[in-house]
């Protein structure tokens, strides 16, 4: 009885480890084969911006000057279902005085069909570095914005925004 | 021609005063890539650029791409010296432009 038991138990164990290695084979090889497309670059297109274009964009933008940290506040709300019309405020430390002021304000989403948001152009005649609009996030990601100064030196201000619920607000 | 575009700014202010310009046009910012219910994409129709000039000198201005909210409010500040009329312009694809200006009326005293 007991050697009954014993023989019933291992023929199914044999099978299971067959298709066991039949899987693995078959995941090594559509593995094998995501990886070729890959390389010949017959992935489809996402669509959408990555990170490291918001990067090339902010590169472009500000004239590959080297991004410093601080100066910048960008408020957004952490969390929102209203992706549409995502409130921000960009706040930048300066004393718009002619001798030191904000050249532009860029704002970039690093995950939107397209990184840039907007630019705004400001100069002495503001007094005060501070906008606010409304923008279009279209998934939860890292909103950035870029200060640029009268001598040509960059900060950048980042905040992250959760989109929960409803559709991005790009569609 | 859009109507309903606003622009507020304080009705007084001291010379030398920093004030808070905000405006708001409605405009439906269509992206180009949205679809409508028959599968047609929706023409692009945008908002591409905003001016603000202070008697005749451009103060403040915008460019925005596809990440701007429809209905597009823009808040900024202005420091004013003397009274005088805003005049924002908003510029949409098809070379279309709308306009709206407000004035300020500025006392000599100095802001405190």
């Amino acid at each position: 009885m007991i050697l009954a038991t014993k023989a019933k138990t291992k023929a199914p164990e044999r099978t299971q480890g067959d298709a066991a290695m039949a899987r693995r084979r078959f995941i090594t090889s559509a593995g094998r084969g995501f990886v070729l497309f890959a390389a010949l670059g017959l992935l489809p297109r996402t669509g959408w911006a990555a990170p490291k274009d918001a990067k090339k964009k902010l590169a472009e933008l500000t004239g590959g000057a080297k991004a410093q940290k601080g100066r910048v506040t960008l408020r957004i709300p952490a969390v929102t279902d209203q992706a549409s019309f995502v409130p921000i405020s960009v706040r930048v430390d300066s004393p718009m005085t002619e001798a030191d002021n904000v050249k532009d304000i860029h704002v970039l989403a690093e995950r939107n069909t397209v990184p840039d948001v907007a630019s705004f152009h400001l100069g002495p005649a503001n007094g005060k570095a501070e906008i606010s609009t409304r923008i279009r996030v279209r998934e939860s990601q890292i909103v950035l914005a870029a200060a640029v100064m009268n001598d040509g030196t960059v900060f950048l201000g980042r905040a992250r925004c959760r989109i929960v619920g409803g559709a991005g607000g790009c569609g | 021609m859009i109507k309903g575009a606003r622009v507020k700014v304080p009705r007084t202010a001291s010379k030398g005063e920093v004030v808070r310009v905000r405006t708001k046009i409605p405009h439906p910012m269509e992206t180009g890539w949205r679809k409508d219910h028959e599968g047609n994409t929706v023409p692009r129709n945008r908002i591409t650029r905003f001016v603000c000039t202070f008697e005749g000198r451009e103060v403040f201005s915008a460019d925005f791409a596809s990440g701007v909210s429809a209905n597009p409010y823009l808040s900024f500040f202005v420091r004013v010296s003397q009274s005088g009329t805003f005049q924002c312009t908003w510029i949409a694809d098809g070379d279309q432009t709308f306009t709206k200006s407000a004035r300020i009326e500025v006392s000599e005293d100095a802001a405190v």
